[in-house]
């Protein structure tokens, strides 16, 4: 035990003696495990974040498809569903895209009627908005510069555009569903809109034993064939997968990178200075055997590793969690002009260090073990002689 | 494919393992056939020199080896959420077939690179390389299975279809079933609980009395019984550890108590349950071996450390296992 310890010392004086040599590979290998790391790291919070909102989603919406899109759907449809065994609510919600000119973002509308009663953290103003008056979310305030009371001119279908008064502006528990928010009132949506009264974007459906949800749903279907049950469980598991995928694809573009550093690596490790073949001859001429030299490169490429890592993580932690994760946000996140700025829930478990450590430890490792031989089973005449 | 992080980890670390491996396996060939001892030409000093590089590079391969199998598993347990009608790692498992063999095999490995490290540890402390050959001939049965486990790594990986109806854990643990899973799941509790605590009686007494007297028959029992008992103790926690745990008389699933929501119980009882055999199994492999060395005190050395740190192990296991027996209010009086 003993032994092994002297030699980490003599590993970590040697380390220090070549001060930038060592660096140089530390500041390179940080900055690659910086970067996986943020990407896991990044994509498991946005997961997260995702199953977080979806929580308190409906166990069950119906849309209407026409010709394979999707289309309004008449509220007598909700009538029929609600006979179905074990189905409680049928509640018709209103919602569409409104694209605004001004600002060049998309957003979401909604009638205040069909949000059913989600906790909504008010930041000021009143809710629901009466008839005239809108309540919108942080996002879009911001982007229009709104406050309460003052006006958002809103063009509907026939080209007249109305004039609603801001009745307040809310934030959610996540900001990432209700930035781009307008709410106003069923009368003032129809009329916007031009849907005709009988007709709702969709049903939520509410059924009281959720593992009759499948069954609710294949019920739907058989009744109404042109309809799409959607569960919550098919959302998550979209979320899940898509997530997964965008983090593979963002680490298998870093896969060019990882070589690239891997290569260096090796580079560094084959290419001894003739001052360190001199120290490794000495070293075997005063005793050490080939294993010892191989146990010294062993920990100088372990100390090397795990400062980096440790390095790289801690900065990809800081990155993401502290900082917003300014620099991949863009690609991860998906497209839109206006995008809440948020702050994720600082997130970190063994699987992802595990994965790390997979994807660049046994790289580096594997690149430098060979040269490492190579290096310690020079004869000491051979090298001492010059 | 999915393009899940875990996998590409699995996909990556694997490919670049077996490079390493079947090189040192080639290497391992070429001393098999050239090695001679006595000769001291500058042929067979090159031959020793690269044992030290096939020992460095194996130590490496074979600890991620055995690491790799709790990222698999891990995995898989992450992926059951993209299956419909998955609910833990079965679910993952059954979408594509191919994974079972790819764990049964995963779990041959580990005790095969478990016992790698132990022989080359023991062989590189001794004088005269005595197990030079035995441990390049393991090596060289080695290559083709992690070959084929990164054959069939791929296969599972790249076939697995989010779009496939599996069935869960629920299904294929039940007492009605055909096939292994279930009849695990319909061995009788009682039975079952009276094999799992004689087994680990008579393998903790076997350990105890061979750390006493120093006769190499208990020494051969170590490595028999550890064999058995992790067997046994498989077969216990399908038919009744597992029950305790998800306090459900009829989920005997071996994979949902690695899930968070059991807090992780799962990588302690199997991480000890697995360690505990793998340092018996050695014990009596070492015994096995022990008419090559010249001087057997050392060996004799590593075999007691081996045997109590097994016993240690053995006893973390158990009081993982009794802990929800004895503390849950569930009881399986009735079955």
């Amino acid at each position: 035990m003993r032994k092994h310890l002297k030699i980490l010392e003599y590993a970590l004086s040697s380390l220090w003696r070549r001060k930038f040599k060592s660096l140089g590979i530390i500041a390179v290998f940080s900055l690659i495990i910086f970067t996986l790391s943020s990407i896991l790291l990044l994509t498991y919070a946005f997961k997260r974040e995702a199953m977080e909102v979806l929580r308190g989603a409906p166990e069950l919406i119906v849309q209407r498809i026409s010709a394979g899109r999707h289309e309004m759907i008449p509220s007598w449809y909700g009538k029929r569903i609600q006979e179905i065994p074990g189905v409680g609510m049928v509640i018709p919600r209103y919602w569409g895209y409104y694209y605004d000119p001004s600002t060049g973002g998309n957003y979401t509308v909604m009638a205040a009627a069909g949000r059913g009663d989600r906790k909504l953290e008010m930041l000021s103003g009143k809710y629901p908005p009466a008839g005239g008056e809108v309540v919108v979310g942080k996002g879009v305030a911001e982007s229009r510069f709104l406050s309460e009371g003052s006006r958002i001119p809103i063009k509907g279908s026939d080209g007249q555009v109305r004039n609603f008064i801001v009745a307040g502006i809310f934030t959610d528990e996540s900001s990432l569903l209700t930035n781009d928010l307008i709410i106003m009132s069923l009368m003032d949506f129809r009329d916007v809109f031009k849907t005709g009264n009988e007709r709702a974007t969709d049903l939520v459906v509410q059924v009281f034993n959720p593992d009759e949800v499948e069954n609710v749903a294949r019920k739907i279907r058989e009744i109404f064939p042109d309809t799409r049950p959607i569960t919550r469980k098919e959302i998550l598991r979209t979320y899940d997968t898509l997530f997964d995928w965008r983090s593979g694809m963002v680490l298998t573009m870093f896969g060019g990178a990882l070589l690239a550093f891997i290569i260096l690596a090796w580079d560094k490790a084959a290419g001894l200075s003739a001052e360190e073949r001199h120290e490794i001859g000495i070293l075997k001429a005063i005793g050490w055997e080939t294993s010892d030299i191989m146990e010294l490169r062993f920990w100088e490429g372990f100390v090397t590793s795990s400062v980096s890592f440790l390095t790289g993580l801690i900065g990809g932690y800081l990155h993401i969690f502290f900082f917003g994760a300014s620099i991949f946000a863009p690609a991860l996140k998906g497209w839109s002009v206006i995008f809440p700025s948020f702050r994720l829930l600082p997130y970190l478990n063994p699987y992802q260090v595990v994965v790390l450590m997979f994807l660049t430890v046994i790289p580096y490792m594997a690149a430098t073990i060979f040269p490492s031989w190579k290096a310690a089973i020079t004869d000491p005449d051979v090298v001492m002689r010059g | 494919m999915i393009l899940h992080p875990g996998i590409i980890a699995l996909v990556i670390g694997s490919i670049i393992l077996l490079v390493m491996l079947l090189f040192s396996a080639f290497l391992g060939l070429l001393i098999i056939v050239r090695w001679d001892m006595e000769s001291s030409s500058a042929y067979q000093l090159s031959l020793e020199r690269k044992t030290y590089l096939i020992s460095s590079v194996m130590s490496f391969v074979l600890s991620f080896e055995v690491l790799s199998i709790f990222l698999f598993i891990y995995t898989v347990d992450d992926l059951h959420r993209q299956f419909v009608g998955a609910m833990c790692a079965t679910g993952s498992l059954n979408a594509n077939p191919v994974g079972w063999y790819l764990l049964y095999l995963k779990i041959f490995l580990f005790f095969l690179s478990a016992l790698w490290i132990g022989i080359n540890h023991v062989d590189q402390r001794t004088e005269g390389f005595p197990l030079v050959r035995l441990k390049y001939t393991l090596l060289i049965i080695m290559a083709p299975l992690v070959a084929a486990e990164v054959y069939l790594m791929l296969r599972y990986f790249l076939n697995l279809n989010p779009d496939i109806i599996t069935s869960c854990c629920g299904a294929l643990f039940s007492g009605e079933g055909q096939g292994l899973a279930s009849s695990l799941s319909s061995l009788p509790a009682r039975p079952m609980e009276y094999a799992l605590f004689l087994t680990a009686g008579l393998y903790i007494l076997i350990c105890i009395v061979s750390l006493r007297v120093r006769k190499s028959l208990f020494r051969y029992l170590v490595g028999l019984m550890s064999t058995v008992f992790f067997i046994v103790s498989i077969m216990a926690v399908v038919s009744f550890i597992s029950l305790y745990f998800y306090e459900l008389p009829t989920h005997h699933c071996p994979f949902d108590i690695l899930q968070g929501f059991y807090h992780y119980v799962g990588y302690p009882l199997y991480g000890s349950l697995f360690g505990a055999s793998v340092l018996g199994m050695l014990v009596g492999v070492l015994e096995i071996l022990g008419h090559r060395f010249r001087d057997n005190t050392e060996i004799e050395h590593y075999q007691r450390t081996w045997t109590f740190f097994s016993l240690i192990l053995t006893g973390i296991f158990l009081l993982i296992t009794i802990y929800p027996m004895v503390f849950s209010s569930f009881t399986l009086e009735g079955y």
